[in-house]
């Protein structure tokens, strides 16, 4: 254990978590689904109490003090989003209802827009269908073309060829800044240098990255960057996009309504600057400010402390599931975040996560909305357990002992 | 827990439920009852044959035939690559296959589950698909 593991009172935090002191069948919970949705803390459930309660009112509309105070909360959580990201500017962060409809602006408003005939968009195999299924709508409107980018057989970035691939006609990378399902970190910051050289631009898909590694957008070079909240500990329904300025100026809206306009006639309307022109409508209010206090909450325990803590909780479990006889890691990359994917022959993940289940111990079962991968790993379905900052050593002892009971019942 | 030795019957499994107490107990004998289920031609595990609403690969036909009285009957032949899945079926097997469609209508699969303890997996939101499947059975019954 380093410096930065022992400072994290992993104990402590999960005192923070109301939920993880609940039982399920009678059991302690172990909740290891955090990549599918992770807990929320005290802090940010009295966040979003508190603004409900005392400083609640639509935002950019009224001139009297509550709306006033709802605006400046909404836009400092824009200003939390960006220094987490480190944006240059706020105007950069756009606000958006998750990961998936970040990834859906850029599809409709970047690619829908820009892309022609034969133009190709180049996404990773491992990809999750939230960053795959926008390109494949975008390329059927345009007539552009969806081009898988391989991962090797340990589940990482095919680097040699992927800058194979790269030519003239391909105008957009898409990747994923960490796999949900094989937990490999992605080399961002190359891909964007090799796609930016090549002339195209590169779109990741933060939704894990920003919970599991240190996100600099400036520092990645990354053109878009997309993140869901839910994830991080903060609550569903919000989102975020960051967008270089110079290319959201130049993007169409992607929904129409209030908020997003500059001046409206019944003959035509014009846009305003971004961010405004990508939020039409009430936005998630609450829901920023919750995201925010997620984000602060994230940064009091420190980014550096909570990935160290992950990948030791993270190391152990890889140890003692990898001693457990015929269990196959799907996902053996050198940098990987607290993603355990597993399959073991003749068990069915359904299998194993129904009787984890019963010992209270939550684990996800199938294709984690990642089939392509799936077909290329070999294995119909896997069962994944995913990490937490408040994840123990002991859940991961839990995880093993649990799915060595449930091969014994399975065999 | 004769589960693997010839036919069990519903009242067999009530039984057999009723005095297992303990979920590994009751997990164990639902994978032995899974052994139990007439196998299912690999050819017929098709696309055409799967039942929707499962995180595992589920396959299901019903063939008709006519009892001794001429009325028309259905047989359940099904399978799944996970063994708990499977133990499911062989339960909705003994439930319904080889009855009159007349009768499968009318069955109360949802009161049978709850006294087997079993009514939890037959939420709609349970990716195993006990639900699904148990739909797919009356639609055949009723076609």
């Amino acid at each position: 254990m380093d410096g930065a593991t022992r400072t994290f009172d992993v104990m402590a935090v999960r005192r923070d978590f109301p939920i993880l002191a609940t039982q399920v069948h009678g059991k302690p919970l172990v909740f290891l689904d955090n990549a599918a949705s992770a807990q929320k803390p005290e802090a940010v459930l009295q966040a979003m109490d508190a603004m409900y309660r005392t400083s609640y009112a639509n935002v950019h509309r009224g001139i009297y003090a509550l709306s006033d105070a709802a605006t400046t909360r909404y836009e400092a959580a824009r200003e939390t989003v960006r220094r987490f990201l480190n944006a240059a500017s706020a105007d950069e962060i756009v606000f958006t209802s998750g990961g998936t409809d970040a990834l859906n602006l850029v599809a409709r408003c970047y690619a829908q827009a820009f892309l022609k005939p034969g133009d190709e968009i180049l996404v990773t195999e491992s990809e999750h269908h939230s960053n795959l299924v926008p390109w494949q709508m975008a390329a059927m409107a345009t007539g552009a073309v969806v081009r898988p980018i391989p991962v090797t057989d340990a589940g990482e970035f095919d680097f040699a060829a992927f800058t194979a691939m790269l030519g003239p006609k391909v105008k957009l990378v898409a990747v994923a800044h960490m796999s949900n399902v094989l937990g490999t970190i992605m080399p961002v910051k190359r891909i964007a240098a090799a796609a930016h050289a090549a002339g195209a631009k590169i779109v990741v898909d933060g939704c894990q990255g920003a919970v599991h590694c240190r996100v600099d957008v400036r520092d990645l070079d990354a053109d878009f960057y997309a993140i869901t909240g839910h994830k991080i500990y903060g609550p569903t329904g919000i989102g975020a996009l960051y967008g270089k300025r110079e290319i959201l100026e130049t993007l169409p809206p992607y929904k129409g309504g209030g908020d997003m306009i500059e001046t409206v006639t019944f003959e035509r309307s014009t846009w305003a600057e971004p961010p405004a022109r990508f939020e039409a409508g009430t936005p998630m209010i609450v829901e920023a400010v919750g995201l925010a206090a997620a984000i602060d909450y994230v940064e009091a325990l420190g980014v550096e402390a909570i990935h160290a803590h992950e990948a030791d909780v993270l190391e152990h479990a890889t140890a003692l599931l990898a001693r457990i006889p015929g269990l196959r890691i799907i996902g053996t990359a050198q940098e990987k975040g607290g993603v355990i994917s597993f399959a073991v022959d003749g068990a069915h993940p359904s299998d194993i996560a129904t009787l984890l289940d019963q010992r209270g111990i939550a684990v996800r079962a199938g294709h984690h909305c990642a089939q392509p991968l799936m077909v290329r790993m070999g294995v119909s379905a896997t069962t994944r357990a995913s990490f937490a900052l408040y994840s123990t050593r002991a859940e991961a002892e839990a995880l093993a002992a649990g799915v060595e009971r449930a091969l014994a019942l399975l065999r | 827990m004769d589960a693997t030795e010839g036919r069990v019957e519903l009242d067999d499994l009530r039984e057999t439920f009723g005095f297992l107490d303990d979920w590994e107990e009751r997990y164990a004998y639902i994978i032995e009852l899974g052994k139990t289920l007439p196998p299912m031609d690999e050819a017929l595990k098709t696309e055409a044959t799967k039942v929707r609403g499962c995180t595992s690969q589920v396959w299901m036909i019903g063939r008709e035939f006519a009892d001794g009285q001429g009325r028309p009957c259905l047989e359940i032949v099904a399978d799944s690559d996970a063994h708990i899945v499977r133990g499911l079926i062989r339960i909705l097997h003994i439930l319904y296959s080889g009855r009159p469609k007349a009768e499968i209508a009318a069955l109360p699969a949802e009161t049978f589950l709850h006294d087997l303890g079993l009514d939890q997996h037959l939420s709609p939101s349970r990716r195993n698909g006990l639900f699904s499947m148990v739909e797919r059975i009356r639609a055949l019954a009723a076609a």
